[in-house]
């Protein structure tokens, strides 16, 4: 089954063509991921601005951006380059390091998560071994930056917003964990990439969604949540707290909390597309598709066709998804904190830890169709 | 000396001075915020320390459990407790911090000799698990160590009751030591109407 393009081993043979040791040509080649990876998702961000500015104009029946360049589609570029020259205040009774650090420790967990997506079969920047568990981990080590941008603004709002957010995060992330389980119980692993290799034996059919309806809805409503995303959007409730834990906040230190959401809200939709829409598979198996054409399935052709059409699918299918977030933000009102912890303690939680007993039972009952 | 092992040594020596100051932080520092923020960095370098031991699933549980659960909770009931109050100079703090240095030292010169005494190498350096690692834990959690695995769920069953018996109103509404009422407002009400009726 080990097929698709391997960059790495082929960059390695390139420069050990030109004489150098693989020791060296790995160390070449450990940046060259992560910066695509990096430049994949700040992208990937520019585009959500766009689509959000666009749909909610489309949802409000207005115009939205449309002077930047084609369709307006300069506009977030604007806004960036608007957010990077302003000024940097920490307002003046502010706690400066703490003010400083809070949004960092908020982004540079969602950056790390990117280190398990993967876009085909070796196109990721490390299958470890902990793969989903390890964005699990990483994405509780948000709250920490919010409470703690939260405290050092020295502004009710935004203690309010902060501790709001991590309550908010807490709940939502044990029935993320427990949904999760269910998959991973299914896959008997815990990298991405066994995920979605279980996924691709009858392309659509064989996608996670089919079995798990129960948990691809509870974990999407779980990421909305851990992304505060609007019905689930009560740390920066703007009505009620002006802008929550970003209130005091200006300049390229928003713009971190800015990109931090957005990169969270894409890593969430594409982590739904792996975990429950067969990651990069083509809905039709490439496999039949190529002994239709009659091509063997390790020709040259037929693997840039694979990997080009897995990049393509796998952004297609977190985009579809983040189409429907953007929709909910600009349809759906905003639920009320004791409505969010009761869906999430009193409905999700008994919901995803019987849907995760269920799976269990119907592995040892049906080993053929749940993962032997 | 390879470039890994050379990456690993620098690792390590980081990784292990942000344990050791961070530590020490938590401990000396007046602000407890401050103390409560430099703990996660305690935390999440010895996760580091775990990576290192390619105990890579260890490291991620302690980061969800220690960084994510424990010190979040701590951060948040230091921010919940939002109260100004004058704290009364101890009595002969001087010799009470000496007694307390004496024993740290102690415990520390203990660790220390335990550390020269012991003999660290292991009997076979290929017997490490690695990846395999999720799997081999499990499998000892659900045979020969299921019965402290249970207890310490049932441990945790009793801690939340209490918990909640403590945040109940109706069970605690007095001040233990003072039998004064208790003021148990939340931050954050229950919604209450806005317009209410004129009539």
């Amino acid at each position: 089954m080990e097929y698709g393009l391997d960059l790495e081993y082929s960059f390695n043979e390139l420069l050990k063509g030109f004489g150098l040791s693989s020791e060296i040509a790995h160390i070449i080649w450990l940046p060259l991921p992560m910066l695509l990876v990096l430049v994949a998702a700040v992208v990937g961000v520019l585009v959500t601005v766009w689509l959000e500015r666009k749909i909610s104009a489309a949802a409000q029946q207005r115009i939205g951006p449309e002077y930047a360049g084609a369709l307006g589609v300069l506009q977030p570029i604007a806004d960036g380059l608007k957010l990077l020259v302003k000024e940097d205040i920490i307002p003046a009774k502010a706690d400066g390091i703490l003010f400083t650090a809070g949004p960092i420790l908020v982004l540079v967990p969602v950056i790390l998560s990117w280190l398990i997506v993967p876009f085909g079969q070796n196109l990721l920047i490390s299958n470890v071994g902990i793969g989903i568990f390890l964005w699990i981990a990483l994405s509780s080590i948000q709250p920490i930056g919010l409470l703690m941008s939260g405290y050092a603004s020295n502004n009710k709002y935004s203690l309010l917003g902060g501790l709001r957010a991590a309550a908010q995060s807490i709940s939502y992330e044990i029935p993320l964990a427990l949904s999760v389980l269910a998959i991973v119980l299914m896959t008997n692993s815990l990298s991405t990439v066994d995920i979605v290799n279980q996924q691709s034996g009858a392309g659509i059919l064989s996608w996670n969604i089919w079995r798990q309806p129960v948990g691809f809805i509870v974990f999407w409503i779980c990421a909305l949540a851990e992304c505060e995303r609007l019905p689930f959007d009560l740390p920066e409730a703007e009505e009620e707290l002006v802008a929550g834990y970003q209130t005091e906040y200006a300049g390229m230190k928003f713009a971190l909390f800015y990109l931090g959401s957005y990169i969270n809200l894409i890593l969430s939709a594409l982590l739904v597309s792996i975990l429950y829409l067969g990651g990069w598979g083509f809905p039709i198996p490439v496999e039949l598709i190529a002994k239709f054409l009659n091509l063997p399935i390790n020709a040259p052709f037929i693997q840039v066709f694979t990997a080009s059409i897995g990049i393509v699918m796998t952004v297609l299918k977190a985009y579809l998804l983040v189409f429907i977030a953007i929709l909910l933000r600009w349809t759906t009102p905003r639920v009320r904190i004791d409505q969010l912890l009761d869906l999430g303690w009193k409905f999700l939680l008994p919901i995803s830890l019987a849907n995760l007993l269920i799976t269990a039972g119907l592995k040892l009952a049906f080993p053929q169709f749940f993962g032997g | 000396m390879s470039i890994a092992l050379t990456t690993q040594i620098i690792c390590f020596t980081v990784l292990s001075l942000v344990v050791i100051i961070g530590a020490l932080g938590v401990v000396l520092l007046e602000s407890i915020v401050y103390s409560a923020f430099l703990l996660g960095g305690v935390f999440m370098s010895v996760a580091g320390l775990y990576l290192l031991l390619n105990a890579s699933f260890v490291a991620a549980a302690q980061v969800l459990v220690y960084v994510g659960a424990v010190n979040v909770l701590i951060i948040f009931a230091i921010m919940l407790v939002n109260k100004k109050e004058d704290l009364k100079p101890i009595q002969d703090i001087k010799s009470r911090r000496i007694i307390s240095t004496s024993i740290c030292l102690t415990l520390l010169s203990l660790l220390i000799r335990v550390d020269l005494t012991n003999v660290w190498s292991l009997s076979s350096p290929q017997n490490s698990v690695g990846e395999e690692s999720t799997i081999r834990i499990g499998e000892h959690l659900f045979s020969d160590y299921l019965l402290p695995f249970e207890l310490a769920s049932v441990l945790l069953l009793m801690a939340m009751i209490g918990a909640i018996v403590l945040a109940r109103r109706d069970v605690m509404n007095k001040d233990i030591s003072t039998g004064l009422p208790v003021d148990q407002e939340l931050i954050e009400k229950s919604s209450k109407p806005l317009l209410t009726n004129k009539s």
